[in-house]
């Protein structure tokens, strides 16, 4: 059990595979436990201590089981904060569908409370992660976009390599998707 | 609290209504921002604060779109929106993470909160945090507590979450003078002892001692 939490890296196995033997060996020691029980009450203390030992095992087993589900939301939780609302195939293959559905709770939740704040349109709180250093920053395209329109009304087209001087604010979503790219010189 | 420059909104405890300077406004913000981060728990909710930043926000964007294109104001103005964007966007991350790290504790103190006292959650962040929960605890059954032995399908949050360390030690800058706090001994050959807190002298202290004067804006963390 101990080696599913520590292995579990950033795109940790399926979360099908959540700790079915654990689950799997409570469900024997619960059944273990049972039988003594009804035998203890009838004047085998001796089988007490055994009981209590067992009990303490499926304790163990709970805590372990749930820590390293609510490890891997919490993980999941950082993808919203880092990708955006839409999770890249490759990572959503990784998780089961109950976590999917959990990320989806979550992001409408966050998005309810976004809108909450901040005016009319609310405050989108996943941007302006950095303090400003600069209005204008300097990037480079990664990959064909597309046309891209400022706040002043001109269009740029954000072609792959082309470089373009930009406002800050309005490229801080597409260095994040990995469109455009800072460039620090 | 209304900032000079916008809209007036009521305040609907009939108190005076304090008409800060966007300058006074901007360094409660930053005051406000500072504490949040350096607090070990979740402090006080402040809407008021919240409301008028983003009022004052949206007033200085009014007035860019205004402005002659190419003017120079027009890009220390934009920049200067940009940091209070920041530093709003900042305090409420913060308190997001806050509440999402001790969400079983959070919502408990808000629900055990005597009628006077100041909430520590808006209403919004109420709402966040009871979806938050729910949404957890729905996942956490359906998982794996529904297929354990059945005495072992419920988890008490309250215990297994862990709680804001009260005891972690915070950078503090005096505000106003405050007399006679108690500092609690760290090992069994010390006893604790009572010292002055000096206006802008700097002191690095446990939380727990100074968490009311954090509340009353006697000390500033830092």
């Amino acid at each position: 059990m101990k080696a599913y939490i520590i292995t579990g890296g950033k795109r940790a196995d399926s979360g099908k595979r959540v700790p079915i033997a654990a689950l799997e060996e409570m469900r024997t020691l619960y059944e273990r436990n049972q039988a003594d029980v009804s035998e203890a009450k009838s004047g085998r203390t001796d089988l007490i201590f055994l009981i209590r030992f067992r009990h303490c095992c499926l304790l163990r087993n709970q805590r372990c089981i749930v820590a390293y589900l609510y490890d891997r939301l919490l993980r999941i939780r950082a993808l919203r904060w880092e990708y955006g609302s839409v999770l890249p195939n490759a990572i959503q293959f990784h998780m089961a569908a109950e976590e999917v559905e959990w990320f989806n709770r979550y992001k409408k939740s966050l998005a309810t409370y976004m809108r909450s704040v901040g005016g009319e349109e609310g405050l989108d709180l996943t941007q302006d992660i950095k303090p400003p250093k600069s209005l204008y920053i300097e990037v480079r395209c990664l990959r064909d976009y597309g046309e891209f329109e400022i706040d002043d009304g001109t269009t740029v087209l954000l072609k792959k390599n082309s470089q373009h001087f930009l406002p800050r604010w309005k490229c801080e979503q597409l260095i994040r998707q990995g469109v455009l790219e800072h460039i620090l010189s | 609290m209304a900032a000079a420059g916008g809209e007036e909104p009521d305040s609907d405890d009939g108190s005076e209504e304090l008409v800060l300077t966007p300058l006074q406004l901007i360094r409660s913000l930053e005051q406000a921002w500072l504490n949040e981060k350096f607090a070990p728990e979740l402090l006080e909710s402040k809407p008021e604060i919240i409301e008028c930043v983003v009022e004052q926000l949206d007033h200085m964007e009014a007035n860019l779109k205004r402005a002659k294109k190419g003017d120079l104001k027009v890009s220390v103005h934009r920049m200067e929106i940009e940091r209070i964007r920041y530093v709003l966007s900042s305090y409420l991350r913060c308190r997001l993470v806050k509440i999402e790290k001790f969400f079983p504790h959070v919502l408990e103190k808000e629900k055990s909160r005597a009628r006077g006292e100041p909430s520590i959650l808006s209403p919004e962040e109420f709402a966040f945090a009871k979806e938050y929960m729910a949404n957890t605890e729905t996942y956490l059954k359906n998982v794996a507590l529904k297929h354990m032995p059945p005495n072992l399908q419920k988890i008490a949050l309250l215990k297994s979450v862990p709680k804001p360390n009260l005891d972690s030690f915070v950078f503090l800058r005096v505000l106003k003078r405050q007399e006679n706090i108690l500092v609690e001994p760290e090992t069994d050959e010390q006893r604790e002892y009572t010292i002055d807190l000096e206006e802008g002298s700097q002191h690095l202290i446990r939380y727990k001692t100074i968490a009311p004067l954090v509340a009353s804006g006697a000390v500033q963390l830092i």
